[in-house]
Parts: C-alpha cells; structure tokens; sequence
C-alpha cells in the first residue's frame, strides 16, 4: 500500500530587535544569567507590558515577503500556563487576531517550484531559560533548576504553514528557504544553534488514494536541519508500519530525541493543555495602519526570487549559480561588491561557489566573517588576469588570503609565487625536462599527443606551479618539432 | 482642633504659612495611629521611624526653598497594593508577606515629586477581593464609627484611617468599588478616576481592565487636589490615555444650577435599605432646591452587571495572580518534592479563601467549552452597560444613586455568605465596567452609621462630579467626625478587650 506524509512546521523565530518585546531590556544572547532583566520580564507585581514598536514592524515585513494578508485591527492575547520559565504564568502571545494570514512562500524543490501556505505570523514574547542539575538534565528527576530570565521576553515570531509539504526533504527546503528569507530582511540572524530559529512539525500519513489527512502528531524540539530530517523521517516511518498493520495514530505531542534518533510520547490529546486564552486586558489592540503596511512594504529590500532572476538577466550567470550565490543575503551581496570591481560574473561565480564555499564550509564560517572581502578576491581575479600568477597558483594564494586575510598581492610577493615569465629561464627547463624524459619524448613524437600534458605537467614540478602553462607548451612542442 | 481631624487643604495652608511644621502634624498623626491602631488595624505597615525622618527633610526643604507642593508633606495612607520601593507591599496576603518591591509605582513617583509623606501601608482584603476588609491575612480593620462593623472594602484600611485621624489622605483602588464603597462606610469622600486617567504602573494587578487608583479624604477639595498630583499620561501604562490634564480644583464651584441629574432605578435596587434610600433622595432634593433638574431614568442592562463582573474580574485576576508560584519571589511553600507541588503547596498555603475563589471561577470561566458562555457573553453584556450609560449621558450630566445599598455591616455577619458579600457593590460594580468616573460624599447616617451619595459621571468628566459633589457638601454639611475622633475619647477596657485579631499575618 502506498502512503503519503503529510507535514506542517511551525516556527519560532526570536527578532533581531535590540530591546525586548515587552521592556526595555536588552536581547543580546550570551550575557551572564538575569543580567538583562527588569521589574515587567521578571514579572515583578504591578508591572506591565509595553509593545515593541520595532517588533511590529519586523513581522508587517515578514507577513508582507510571505504574501500574508495583514490584520489591521490586531490583538494580544493571554495564554495561560505554569512552568517556572514563564514568570507571569502566562505568555502574551497573539490568537483569533493574528498580524499575518493567508500567505505562501515559494519554494524550489526537484520539481520545479512550488507554494507552500502560510497559515498565521503572529507576535508572541520568549520564555527564559531552565537549568537542571542531576543527571538527566529533566526537571522532573532534577535535584535543583535555575531560571535564567534573559532570554525571557525576547521577540517571537511564530510562522505556521498549512499541511503543504510532503516529504523531509521539501520540509528542509522549506525551512532553509525561510531561513534565507528572513535573512534577507534582516529580522533574525536565524541562529540554530542559539536558539533563535526553532521549529516544531505537524505530521501525518494518509493512504495515497485518500483526500482526507490522517490523525496528526506534534513532533518538538527539531532545532537543527539534520534534527528536522531524521525527526521526520522517523516519525514518518513509525506512523507508517502502524497504519500497514491496521494501526491508529494517537493524536500526541511528541519529542524528539537527538542521541536516539527516536520521537518519544511527550503527552497525548487528553492531557493536552487548555490554555484558556483571552484578549490581555494591559495592552490595548494594535492598529496596523495602512500607512504602516505601506512603510513596511517600501522598507522591503529585493528578495531571493527577485534577486535570482536578476542574477541570471544582469549578469549572464546561469541558474544554477544564480540560485546557489542568492541562496543567502551575504553571499549574494558579496558576489555584487566583487563584480562591481571586476568584469566577469561568472570568474567571480566560480570562485564563490567552488573554492570560497567549501573554505567556509570546511572552517564552518560565515560569509560575513571570512576574513576574504570582495577586494581580496578581485584583486586576486586581476593578478591572474595580468599574468601575475597562475591559475593554479590562484587557489593556494586564495587560501592563503583566507586564513590570514593578508592581500593577495602581498601573498604572491613574500611566497614567490608570480609566474616565471622568462622564456629563457623556461626553456633551459623544457631542456631538461626532454632530457630526463626520454621515453615520454618518444611517445610524443610517436603521435602521442596524451603525453604533451605529462612533459607540462614536469615543468611545472620544476616551477613549483609559477610557469605559464600555455607558454611551456608552446615550447616544448617548439623543441619537440612535429605536430 | 487637633492636627490630625483636619483637612488636607487646612493643613497645607498652614504648612505653607508656616504656622505649622509638617514634624507637628506628622507627630499628632502617629499619636493618633500610636494609640488608635490596637482597636482599629488601619494599617499592615506603620512607618513610624520613617515618616519621622521624612518629616524633617521635608520642613528643612520647606525652611531652605519655600514653595510646598498642595500634597507636601500629609500624612498618607498607601494602600499595600500599591508599590513602594523599599517598603513591604503585601496587598493583604501572605503569599506576598514579605515582599520589597525595587521599584516605586507611577503615582507613588508622582506623590514623591510633590514630597508626600507616607505613614503606613494600608490593610486591605487580599488582592483587593472583598468588600468588607476581612480577607485580610493581617486580620480585619474595624470601622471607626463603630468598632463591631467593617470599614468597607477592600480600602477598608485606607477609609478607616482617613475616617479615623491616623491618616489625612489616603490613596486607595477600585476595581468594583473598592475606593466608594469603603469611603461610604466610613463617611469619608472617594474617588474612582475614569480608566486611562491614572496610571497603573505598580499598582499589583487584581482585574486589570477594571482596577484604577484613587484618592480617599475627608472632603471633596482634597479629592480635587490629589487627583491633580495622580492623573496624566504614563508611558509606562498602555491603558493610560493621553490628554490635556486640567486643574481639578477649579470645578470646585458650588452652583449645580441648571445641571441635569439622572437617578437610575437599577440601583434604587430592592436591597438597598430605606433610610440609604431616604437620605439618597434628601440629598437628590436638595441638589434640586440649589437649581439642579432631576428625574429618575433607567439603564435596563445594570441588572446584569454583578453576574458580568462576576465572570470578567476571576477571569482576569485568575491569569493575574498566576505568577505568585514560589518560583521568583513571595512565599514558597516547604519540602515539596517536584514542580508541581510546590505551585500546588504554595498556592494553597499562600492564598486565602477568597482569592482562591476567585481564581476558580476565572479558570472555570475561560476554560474551552465554556469561554463564550461567560467570559464571551459578559463582555458582550459590559458592551451593553456600555451603550446603556453613553445614552444616558446624553440627557444628564451626572447620574446618582447611592454608593452602598446598606450602612457598615458587622463583622463576621457576611463572610460565610459569598453571594450576600457581593451584593454590597451592586450600585459601584457597573461604573467600573463601562471605565467611567464616580464619587462618593457622605450624605447622611443611619443609627450612627455614615452613608454615601454616589456620583457618577462622563468618561473624563471627573470635574463635573467634583463639582456636584462639591456643592452638595457644601450645602449639607456633614458631621464628619465619629464618636472615636472626638477629641479627649480613650479606649474603655471593654473596647480593648473586644479586639482580637483574627489575621495570622505580622503587622509591623
């Protein structure tokens, strides 16, 4: 029998604003337990809410890049609940008013692109932190927990999807496409590993013939892309050998273990909280004005569709270039700085994409933070131009450069890496090189053209790779005689 | 006439004149609260060394710069709910006993602008839940008037202190008629601003779309004048509405003549007792004897505002107090061996009866299945109340009616009888739902015991009840002083022995 996964994410995306959603208090990650606190995110009797106005404006961009229709009349909501890392007992969050409904974001799968809905953006606060000591690092079996309340009241995007993705692997497109996105708007620096992008899926399986979804489970913490694909593909799997052998789902909520690779029973629909949500009687309700829209939608920056297209008719690239440099907002502005200062896209695109990716890769770097700039690079690009170095040369002082950030000129200079430009010098060499190789001269003068390559090849030894390739060549086929 | 039994304007002028050293007043202040607090238990915290000191800055700043401020330097009663950086804040419960707030609510910054001077936390029923100051973990106040009756509540305390001469002034909240209702039982004046006019920053969460902060004293100028140093605009509060702030003294003009007056038969309701109802209408004819036009109308949907308040102010306060769970601050109950114990050990030993009442009708009332049978329909019906009072205030000015259906109750007559207890905010409880402004002035007594005319007013319109109230005050002229404030009265042994504090909580 043939089944279909049926999946939903929701997002949690902490805001990039410099004070807190509700106060004035920093959100900078990292600082010292409860240093950035105040009597409202702590909680303190008789303190209230104040709404970041900066907050606001961060989720009207986003709503208006998903294509959300924007609520103008919007509220806050109370939902209610105990846990000792949520100090008021209950977290301001948004419910029937959200900012944002009824988008899509398009996504590029294997066949071709596709839209994904967007459910609701709304506006909610974080909660703080909780430190359990004992061995499980569970509250339940804890000897003693610590609340860390910096994180508490931090600005929380929530972006729910309708049920629109269909395997792990559309799931984690759709993410990173997210991810990218909100990047390009400059909302979140989308940190997995900080926390301030988290996701939680919805997921069922349904017989391949049926219109109707199958019973649904809520699977948590999938705070990284590798924990997102195995979550769902485990969880896909289980619901799947239940179905085949005329098994029910439980409706549930789950967890996801990392170390095991499993979905864990969290709790199940009847145990599932009552929330109690009403409007939050602190804050009056928000008025989304049309003026409002309209400055968020001029404060827009050209997003990743825009960009790719104009990538590709702009610069002549390929799409495949195009879509891998738009991919993130920093490469892609770092490809335009570069070919503002050098006349070949695609040079500068092959450089990007191969040697400078799989640098940051390999020392796990942001482009942000490579010590390579667009100058280093087109300066570089320019040396090989004139005949400076070669090519090949081109990828060690590349590196170089990425290690030290020093400018390439001054790399090629101290390691003696310009090309030997001297045709003398080089052709004492291609004498040597005939001499010690006389069985290779042979086949070549057999009508061998292969073992041209392999004469070069020992010049270039010689050289330690500064000779000009296609200058060596016309030596030795100058010596060699023939064709 | 002593210090302590005059007004706060009296005062000020004679502070002002220097006839008088604010150490002198604060001294005859503390005297009174020295020798009348064993009986009455006005206060949770007395400030007696504090207030002292404050006392002198305060007279060497009025020797060094001149100018005191209207409130400078008047002894004043701060209800414990309101907070006060430094100084113990428990809003009359022990899961807050020994609370220090670190910072001062918006209208206490206020008063310290003006260089007030605070001589103690006011007692209260818990969390401001009560009409009658018996749910206080501190034990009961007594009222002055008659020291086997309630003093109101839940500013019972702040009522009873201002009644009584151990405070001048005091701040007190009303959240249903928590400022009038008291003020009424002890034949004092007070005042709930309209909502948005006084922030409520600090001021400990009960019913937040319902609670505002306001002034108890002993006539309607002193209303006027604390109001000018509580109400404006604070960033701190989004509920707090920006506008123009006039000077509330200058509607103290006794004319009335040509005002239009509505008399709501909702609340000449059935249990209001007839020598209430007798001096209400008295005093309804003698607004008409100085010009006033008056007849009685009817906003049908009043009937329905205790059952709305029921379901809206749990409802609200159930999330409120959800953050007094051991975890941060307050009392946190011993040895519980996991979470959800400890919420459950702490709660239950730091709340009392009331509130816990309270926070289980919220919880009932917002949980799913149930949300849009009460919470939904009582908003739907505080809409209504709403409508009701804007049509109203296109014929009248000013609506009365009395503030409390019954003179002060004896103590213990009602806490066994919930439903009989809130009855006693039937006429106050619709003016906090539609956010309006009401007064209460001292309008007569019934053996011995005050009553109170409430004057209802406009949202924002706290000028023309001030100066309703004002005229009436002027032309009825109360007695204000009950038999304990009559110079020279010392407590009869008999008297002493009657006191037994029934609160667990420690005074201090």
């Amino acid at each position: 029998m043939d089944f279909e996964a049926v999946i939903g994410l929701e997002t949690h995306i902490e805001l990039s604003t410099v004070t807190k959603m509700f106060c004035g208090c920093s959100t900078v990650f990292g600082h010292p337990p409860n240093t950035q606190v105040c009597p409202v995110c702590l909680a303190l009797p008789g303190s209230l809410p104040l709404i970041n106005r900066k907050a606001v404006e961060y989720t009207i961009k986003v709503a208006l890049a998903l294509n959300c229709q924007i609520q103008s009349f919007c509220q806050f909501h109370r939902k209610n609940y105990f846990y000792p890392d949520l100090p008021k007992g209950y977290q301001i969050s948004q419910y029937d008013l959200p900012l944002g409904r009824n988008g899509y974001l398009e996504i590029n799968t294997e066949d071709g692109t596709r839209k994904v809905r967007i459910h609701r953006v709304h506006m909610e606060e974080d909660t703080g932190k909780l430190i359990h000591s004992g061995l499980t690092g569970r509250i339940s079996e804890a000897q003693e927990s610590a609340v860390d309340f910096n994180r508490c009241g931090v600005p929380l995007l929530e972006i729910v999807t309708e049920p629109d993705l269909r395997t792990p692997e559309e799931a984690k497109i759709f993410l990173s496409s997210l991810r990218n996105l909100l990047q390009y708007l400059e909302v979140s620096d989308c940190n997995m590993e900080e926390g301030s992008l988290r996701c939680d899926a919805n997921i069922s399986v349904r017989r391949g013939d049926m219109d109707e979804l199958g019973t649904k489970t809520e699977v948590k913490n999938l705070n990284s892309f590798r924990f997102l694909s195995r979550a769902l593909q485990y969880e896909i799997e289980r619901q799947k050998k239940i179905l085949a052998k005329g098994g029910v789902i439980r409706q549930e909520t789950r967890h996801f273990d990392a170390t095991t690779n499993r979905t864990t029973s969290l709790r199940s629909k009847e145990m599932a909280h009552d929330y109690r949500y009403f409007p939050e009687p602190d804050l009056v309700p928000l008025e989304i004005s049309d003026q409002w829209v309209d400055e968020g939608r001029r404060s827009l920056p050209e997003l990743p569709g825009a960009k790719r297209l104009r990538f590709m008719e702009g610069y002549g690239l390929p799409e495949y270039d195009a879509e891998a440099l738009t991919s993130s907002r920093a490469m892609a502005d770092f490809f335009e700085e570069c070919a503002k200062r050098y006349h070949r896209p695609k040079i500068i695109s092959n450089w990007l994409m191969g040697d400078f990716t799989s640098l940051l890769n390999a020392t796990d770097t942001a482009v942000e933070r490579s010590k390579v700039t667009p100058e280093h690079l087109t300066e570089m690009l320019k040396l090989i131009d004139e005949g400076v170095i070669s090519g090949k040369i081109a990828k060690s002082v590349f590196e170089e450069m990425f290690n030290t950030g020093r400018m390439p000129r001054e790399v090629v200079e101290e390691k003696g890496l310009t090309q030997i430009a001297d045709e003398e010098e080089l052709a004492r060499l291609v004498a040597e090189v005939i001499a010690e190789n006389e069985k290779a001269t042979g086949d070549y003068r057999e009508g061998k053209g292969s073992a041209l390559g392999f004469l070069v090849g020992q010049v270039m030894k010689k050289t330690r790779g500064r000779a000009n390739p296609e200058l060596i060549n016309r030596l030795l086929r100058e010596r060699l005689g023939g064709s | 006439m002593e210090l302590w039994d005059m007004k706060g304007h009296q005062l000020a002028e004679m502070i002002e004149k220097k006839e008088v050293s604010v150490s002198e007043v604060t001294r005859s202040v503390l005297d009174r609260i020295r020798s009348l607090e064993p009986l009455l238990n006005c206060y949770i915290t007395v400030l007696e060394e504090e207030s002292q000191t404050l006392a002198r800055q305060i007279d060497k700043y009025i020797a060094q710069e001149g100018h005191p401020a209207p409130l400078t330097g008047l002894p004043m009663a701060v209800k414990d709910l309101i907070c006060t950086r430094g100084v113990r804040t428990t809003c009359g419960s022990r899961i807050l006993d020994n609370y220090l707030p670190v910072y001062d609510a918006t209208v206490i910054q206020k008063l310290k602008d003006q260089r007030y001077l605070p001589v103690g936390k006011a007692n209260m029923d818990e969390f401001a839940m009560g009409s009658s100051t018996e749910n206080s973990y501190y034990g009961p106040t007594r009222n002055p008037w008659n020291t086997e009756r309630v003093p109101g509540g839940s500013s019972g305390g702040s009522a009873a202190a201002v009644a009584a001469g151990e405070a001048i002034v005091a701040l007190g909240s009303d959240t249903g008629g928590s400022i009038r209702q008291p003020a009424s039982l002890c034949g004092v004046v007070g005042l709930k601003p309209t909502y948005g006019l006084v922030s409520r920053y600090g001021l400990v969460a009960f019913a937040s779309s319902l609670d505002q902060i306001g002034p108890i004293t002993r006539d309607v100028q002193d209303a006027a004048i604390f109001l000018n140093a509580i109400a404006g605009h604070d960033v701190m509060d989004s509920t707090s509405v920006k506008r123009e702030i006039p000077d509330y003294t200058k509607a103290l003009v006794d004319d009335v003549r040509g005002l239009k007056i509505g008399v709501p038969q909702e609340l000449m309701v059935e249990g209001v007792e007839m020598k209430v109802r007798d001096s209400v209408n008295q005093a309804i004819e003698l607004l008409v004897s100085l010009g006033a036009f008056c007849e009685e109308t009817s906003l049908p949907y009043l009937e329905h505002s205790l059952s709305a308040y029921y379901i809206i102010a749990p409802a609200e306060a159930s999330a409120n107090l959800a953050r007094y769970d051991g975890v941060k601050y307050g009392h946190r109950a011993r040895g519980s061996r996991n979470i959800r114990e400890m919420y459950k050990k702490t709660r239950s030993e730091g709340f009392g009866a009331e509130v816990k009442r309270r926070i289980m009708l919220g919880t009932y009332a917002l949980s799913a299945g149930y949300y849009e049978a009460y919470y939904g329909q009582a908003q739907k019906v505080r809409t209504l109340i709403v409508n009701d009072f804007r049509q109203a205030f296109q014929k009248y000015d000013v609506l009365v009616s009395p503030t409390s259906p019954t003179v002060a109750f004896k103590i213990g007559e009602k806490v066994d009888n919930p439903l009989q207890m809130y009855l006693s905010d039937v006429c106050t409880i619709p003016v906090n739902l539609a956010g309006i402004p009401a007064i209460s002035v001292p309008c007569g007594t019934s053996d011995g015991l005050p009553i109170g005319l409430q004057i209802i007013g406009r949202a924002f319109d706290e000028e023309t009840i001030l100066r309703v109230a004002y005229t009436f005050e002027q032309y009825f002229g109360f007695n204000q002083s009950p038999p304990l404030t009559n110079p020279g009265v010392q407590l009869t042994e008999d008297q002493k022995s009657q006191v037994q504090m029934s609160g667990e909580g420690r005074r201090r």
